[in-house]
């Protein structure tokens, strides 16, 4: 893991000292709000519909188990004793009181974490890939370049006042499993015709109002020119995005607008022009960050455990867990294992500090001390090995976190909503609850397969509903909550925007109407088909009959 | 004839903490919406919402504005389904005391 040098330190420190002085000038009347709001923005804390919420960032997703401990810690002396984490790899906090709010970053600081732009027109959290560093599919470790991206944007006197926020998603592998496509900017790692490791560059993607997949402007860039690249790109959007119109701000409207092609030809432009100074990160430091991120020395393990190999034979329970909740590892014997934060009925991405000190605990004992937060809203073990798998599941049943439902259709994405968010015009959460009960047969979701379900409780997207397989957008129709559905969305490599199905669905309703879709799969459905290969198959037409047949 | 005026009510998020006020008599502000005071007309929302102003001003409270909001048995209750999971808190149950261990 990345540690934090002495500047590193001192910066985070002199922010939280910062933030510590313009809460005490607000509280004692010296700035107004419209004065403070921009300031506490900037230090990750909005004020929601019942409190104000801390945002702290948790930089491409990975955590130590002091850091997890430490979470726990400020969930139980500054808010409810939970925490919730969130589609961007944050952990979000919904009750701490703005005068706790210094300390709760001070206490931040002192594991080498912080809530920095985590909100505003700056360039956020970088995101990715959840199994980065030990996937067996993946090139290259993507933190490196993340870490990269999170010192050279970190209060970058160019990029913090841009015409809109901005988000930058990074995979080290072919399976994208980071939603690159979604994002402002999505770099995925591969190798050229003479076996260099370089990045094709996707520009323009985001959900919200406007759904858009990410449109490549370069095919292969050397990965020794990332920074000046990226540089390029956000001089291209903070000269020409569009500052007249709040929903037209974001990059993607920019691409679109102006198309592809000339929005390569600009980047490579304004690049041609920014590529030899300075902007690029000598080897040496490149090499420097590299070594943080080297992977930690495994203990050698065999390939074939029989004592696991009995275990898997003789529990069902195990076997399923081991088919959903593990992934293959690059390191022989050992595996990835998927903590997931969907128990039947319980709100998505939810968790309490006594489950995080409890997951500290484990990730010690079995994972080299290592967590990750995947956008899915589940935790990860990235290195446990085969032997111990057994025992972790047990450890991790008995704390309510071994539901084997990863990638199904329990495991849902959803925003907290209007239960907690100001923006929200429905709650998600509740929506979440009402499904992951309804299919909490796990033999049935089992049978159902991989099938995502994404809940919005606003246009803003949150929730990803755009990109779900079957998404949940809430919408206020009259003073009444409603949802809209959407089919045939994914977020993978193969990213794809769903398609809304026809009128929206009561409260009442939608979760007989999910059902409805998922019964109408199922009949149609052919021997190894998933749900969006059916649905491609056959089209919307089925389902919409189906789905508004008594009407 | 005129549709009679929806009560109103103002409501703000308290300045230290963030936690859901409604502006009550004498200018104090109370976390229960029974301690509300109501306008019955455009007249006393105006004038409640001067008030609040003021504790804008002096640092109590953030960013106030006017409810519509019924009287029934039971007291006040707003008029849309955001200002009553305001007024209530979420309708989810607390996950913390959900999973205590």
């Amino acid at each position: 893991m990345y540690l934090y040098d002495e500047f590193d330190q001192r910066f985070v420190d002199q922010r939280v000292e910062q933030f510590r002085d313009q809460v005490r000038r607000r509280l004692e009347g010296e700035l107004s709000e419209d004065e403070f709001k921009p300031l506490r923005l900037m230090n990750g804390l909005y004020l929601q519909l019942h409190a104000y919420m801390l945002r702290v960032a948790i930089p491409y997703g990975t955590l130590s188990a002091p850091q997890l401990r430490q979470l726990a810690l400020i969930a139980r002396k500054y808010d409810r004793g939970y925490g919730h984490f969130t589609t961007r790899q944050n952990i979000q906090f919904n009750w701490i009181k703005l005068e706790d709010a210094p300390d709760a970053l001070a206490d931040l600081a002192r594991v080498q974490m912080h809530a920095l732009q985590t909100s505003g027109n700056c360039i956020r959290n970088t995101t990715a890939d959840q199994y980065a560093g030990v996937a067996a599919d993946e090139i290259e470790d993507p933190r490196i370049y993340c870490e990269m991206i999170r010192q050279w944007s970190s209060i970058h006197p160019e990029f913090s006042f841009l015409p809109r926020k901005f988000k930058i998603a990074v995979t080290g592998a072919p399976n994208d499993r980071a939603a690159v496509r979604v994002h402002d900017i999505g770099l995925r790692m591969h190798r050229n015709g003479e076996g260099e490791t370089g990045f094709e560059v996707m520009v323009g993607g985001g959900l919200g109002r406007t759904p858009m997949i990410a449109k490549t402007i370069r095919k292969f860039l050397p990965k020794q020119h990332l920074l000046s690249y990226l540089e390029a790109i956000l001089r291209v959007y903070n000269l020409a995005g569009r500052r007249d119109n709040l929903y037209k701000a974001r990059i993607k409207i920019l691409v679109h607008e102006i198309g592809a092609a000339e929005m390569a030809r600009r980047v490579e432009a304004e690049w041609a022009e920014i590529r030899d100074t300075a902007v690029d990160l000598p080897a040496a430091e490149v090499a420097r960050i590299a070594d943080f991120f080297a992977g930690p020395a495994y203990a050698p393990q065999p390939a074939f455990v029989p004592e696991f190999e009995a275990a898997r034979r003789s529990g069902a329970d195990f076997a399923r867990w081991l088919r959903t909740n593990t992934a293959a590892h690059k390191q022989p014997g050992h595996a990835i294992v998927n903590l997931s934060l969907k128990p039947a009925g319980k709100p998505p991405g939810d968790v309490s500090a006594a489950q995080m000190e409890a997951i500290a605990d484990l990730a010690e004992r079995y994972s080299l001390g290592e967590i990750r937060v995947a956008h899915e809203q589940n935790l990860v073990l990235p290195h446990v090995a085969l032997r111990d798998l057994h025992a972790l599941w047990q450890a991790l049943d008995a704390l309510g976190l071994a539901t084997a439902n990863i990638g199904l259709i329990s495991d849902i994405i959803a925003c907290p909503g209007m239960d907690y968010c100001a923006l929200a015009t429905a709650r998600s959460i509740p929506i979440a609850q009402r499904i992951s009960e309804r299919f909490h047969d796990l033999a049935r979701a089992h049978d159902i397969g991989g099938l995502t379900i994404n809940i919005s409780g606003c246009i803003n997207a949150c929730g990803h509903h755009h990109v779900g397989h079957i998404g949940l957008l809430g919408v206020d129709k009259a003073g009444e909550e409603f949802y809209q559905l959407t089919l045939g969305g994914r977020a993978d490599q193969d990213a794809a925007v769903g398609a809304i199905i026809g009128p929206a669905f009561s409260s009442d309703t939608v979760v007989d109407a999910v059902e409805t879709v998922v019964d109408t799969y199922l009949a149609l459905r052919r021997q190894g088909e998933r749900f969006l290969d059916t649905y491609r198959r056959v089209g919307q037409t089925p389902f919409k009959e189906k789905l508004y047949a008594a009407h | 004839m005129a549709k009679p005026a929806a009560l109103q009510i103002i409501t703000a998020n308290r300045l230290r903490d963030g936690a859901v006020v409604y502006l009550g008599p004498d200018t104090h502000w109370s976390t229960r919406i029974s301690q509300a005071v109501a306008a019955a007309d455009e007249d006393q929302a105006r004038a409640l919402l001067a008030v609040a102003a003021r504790a804008v001003a002096e640092a109590q409270v953030v960013a106030p504005y006017a409810i519509a909001v019924a009287r029934d048995a039971s007291g006040l209750r707003p008029a849309s389904y955001r200002e009553r999971i305001r007024a209530a808190g979420p309708s989810i149950a607390a996950f913390a005391a959900a999973t205590a261990a």
